[in-house]
């Protein structure tokens, strides 16, 4: 037990300081950490920085509206996008972060990390919804065109600002592109008791899981919006991707291993994977979807991203199953300098993911200001883009400036990691 | 060497905006407007009767403020006189502002069994979006509704909702065109993308959607070409006339 403490306290801060990536030859076997009690890796996996850091800036494209560049993004080729991607790799990292701070210091202050954790995403989406005002009260002061009397309807809720803010305080009232930091939240507030479990009992963890994911499918729960409505992310059955992702930190992708290296299920995934891929096609050529035998198309539609449909879980299921097949743990590929930016961005994801949103509506505003033309489009994606890895190059910068401060070192390193990268 | 560069960058980003050139015609292309989905009652009318009464069902956008007559209901009626000479074409308006699907199928029930049109046009999808209804509850009640109105012998195509660039951030319309896509094919009935139709005036620079204005005479124009390209579409789906009816005049 001790062993594998201090392994977990040494091994932890050296993952991020400026000096390099570290040598990921050192960690360990995990077989050893793993035997006693469920205990999390000693070294970041970069491949989770580098996926995430690429989910971020997929998730960025995708929310510019009418973006050509859209074209390139996973959800266009399967049933599953990189919201999937990103609350697997939070859960992940979330596990493995505090997983850390819960075996070392106990489940109380590794909760109060977590729930702290939780408020400054809070205050990160506040401060989102402040800049969607603004651009909200822009619209509805400049633009009019009486073909639209409708569509600004959606603006009345300007008229009662006392009510929106509220709730949107309340995270009930989330604006469109707004709703993945408060699922963050709730799944942060929960997480506490569940890595407790996940500790000591990873696959009772794991099932408890499952089970609420079936019963918000099998009773419809999921929390209410505002106006009406409920939350495009429902929480109840989203979990069940954030819990496995800690799963697999505790150890489950371990015990996974052997199916995960298993020729079959490399078959199995790529089939579905191309399954996924032609049923996709039928969305953007409608001719196409006479092939579709009708029996098929209503068993499988409609693709319900709301409550996580079994689909899009398989699919990106599928797709950690090539991820892991092609791009092992130790490729030494994952140090070349070309994968920097996107794992920076992935080290970063807080920040960098409130930047994308707000970039997001920059570029929106910007389209409609000056052109939507593709010119446009491709110019206002890859400058995004670029701000993204640029904020994200500055914060890796501040935290080796940090770093070099020998008396702060150790405890704000180790504060900030957990903290900050979750 | 850089400047250059920039400048030509830049260049290229004003003739993608000038390149929004606005020609005269509203042009669809075929892929947007016909499918294999057939409106046999339409044509039964048409054939037997001479006459086609048609019901439109829809929110603020199947209206238009200004001058009678300029919204796509009235539109439509004109353009299918027109291109069906020997038949008598009615189009009557239920429309009212802020109808979720589910509000709109209450009213259908009475309007289909007592005026009994040959077709039903549904405009719907913007005022759930706006609502935030759960996209699937949007997605199955409309299947059961044009279920039911099928089986009482009334042909149905689906309006999806306007393209708004304005309020893309604000109106998440993306999961409810889905949603009537889904319920067309199901229920193998034309789609009328209005959505798409739009998109694609807007990225041919047949129609500026993003500048504002308070005159009628863009929003008249748009109208007139919805009317018209869903005359083609209900002709072409009742096979009511020669393969190649353009919506160009």
């Amino acid at each position: 037990m001790n062993r594998v403490r201090q392994q977990l306290a040494t091994a932890e801060p050296a993952a991020f300081t400026e000096s390099g990536p570290p040598s990921l030859a050192e960690s360990p076997p995990a077989g050893k950490v793993a035997s006693i009690p469920p205990a999390p890796p000693s070294k970041r996996d970069l491949r989770l920085d580098l996926f995430r850091g690429l989910a971020l800036w997929l998730i960025f494209l995708d929310h510019i509206p009418t973006n050509i560049v859209s074209w390139i993004t996973i959800r266009n080729y399967g049933f599953s996008d990189a919201t999937e991607i990103f609350i697997f790799i939070s859960g992940f990292t979330a596990a493995f972060v505090y997983g850390n701070a819960m075996n070392e210091r106990g489940f109380l202050v590794a909760g109060a990390r977590i729930l702290r954790r939780a408020w400054q995403i809070y205050v990160a989406h506040v401060f989102l919804f402040a800049i969607y005002m603004a651009e909200i009260a822009y619209v509805a002061s400049s633009f009019e065109n009486p073909l639209y009397a409708e569509e600004m309807g959606a603006l009345d809720f300007l008229k009662q600002p006392d009510v929106t803010i509220i709730q949107a305080l309340l995270l009930k009232f989330k604006p469109v592109n707004m709703d993945v930091l408060p699922l963050y939240i709730v799944l942060l507030l929960l997480f506490p008791p569940i890595l407790w479990l996940l500790l000591r009992r990873p696959t009772l963890a794991l099932s408890a899981s499952v089970v609420l994911y079936a019963a918000s499918w099998e009773f419809g729960w999921n929390l209410q919006a505002y106006p009406s409505g409920t939350w495009l992310f429902n929480p109840f059955a989203w979990q069940l991707l954030f819990v496995f992702g800690a799963w697999c930190a505790m150890g489950g992708a371990e015990r996974l291993s052997g199916v995960l290296r298993s020729r079959i299920t490399l078959a199995v995934a790529v089939a579905y994977l191309v399954f996924a891929f032609l049923i996709t096609m039928t969305w953007h050529v409608p001719v196409l979807g006479q092939f579709v035998p009708e029996r098929l198309a209503s068993l499988i539609y409609p693709i319900d991203k709301t409550n996580l449909d079994v689909l899009r879980f398989a699919h990106f299921l599928a797709l950690g199953v090539l991820i892991v097949w092609f791009i092992p743990r130790h490729w030494s590929g994952l140090q070349w300098p070309i994968f920097r930016p996107a794992i920076w961005c992935g080290q970063h994801s807080l920040e960098i993911f409130c930047l994308g949103v707000f970039l997001a509506f920059a570029a929106h505003f910007i389209m409609g200001e000056i052109s939507a033309g593709v010119l446009m489009q491709v110019a206002v994606s890859i400058a995004g883009v670029a701000i993204m890895i640029a904020a994200a190059g500055l914060l890796v910068w501040y935290k080796s400036i940090e770093g070099r401060n020998p008396g702060s070192r150790t405890k704000s390193t180790d504060a900030d990691l957990a903290g900050g990268e979750a | 060497m850089r400047a250059p560069a920039i400048a030509l960058f830049i260049t290229c980003l004003l003739a993608g905006g000038a390149a929004a050139q606005r020609p005269d015609t509203c042009d669809v292309p075929g892929y947007l407007l016909f499918d294999d989905n057939e409106l046999s009652r339409v044509a039964t009318a048409v054939k037997e009767k001479q006459q086609l009464d048609i019901a439109i069902i829809g929110t603020g956008s199947s209206t238009l403020a200004g001058p009678e007559g300029k919204a796509y209901p009235a539109r439509l009626e004109a353009a299918l006189n027109a291109q069906l000479p020997n038949v008598a074409v009615h189009v009557t308006v239920h429309a009212a502002p802020r109808q979720t699907a589910a509000k709109m199928w209450e009213d259908l029930q009475k309007i289909v069994s007592e005026q009994k049109p040959a077709l039903l046009v549904w405009q719907t999808g913007t005022v759930d979006a706006m609502r935030g209804i759960e996209p699937d509850e949007f997605g199955s009640i409309l299947n059961t509704a044009v279920e039911k109105i099928q089986a009482a012998g009334t042909d149905v195509v689906l309006m999806n909702m306007q393209y708004s660039p304005r309020t893309e951030t604000m109106i998440a319309v993306g999961p409810y065109a889905e949603n009537m896509r889904w319920v067309s094919q199901q229920r193998k009935i034309p789609l009328f993308d209005r959505l798409g139709i739009m998109r694609h005036w807007s990225d041919t620079g047949v129609f500026d959607f993003y500048t504002p204005t308070k005159a009628f005479g863009v929003a008249q124009k748009v109208h007139e070409c919805i009317g018209r390209a869903l005359a083609t579409q209900i002709i072409d789906a009742a096979q009511l006339g020669p393969m190649t009816a353009k919506v160009a005049q």
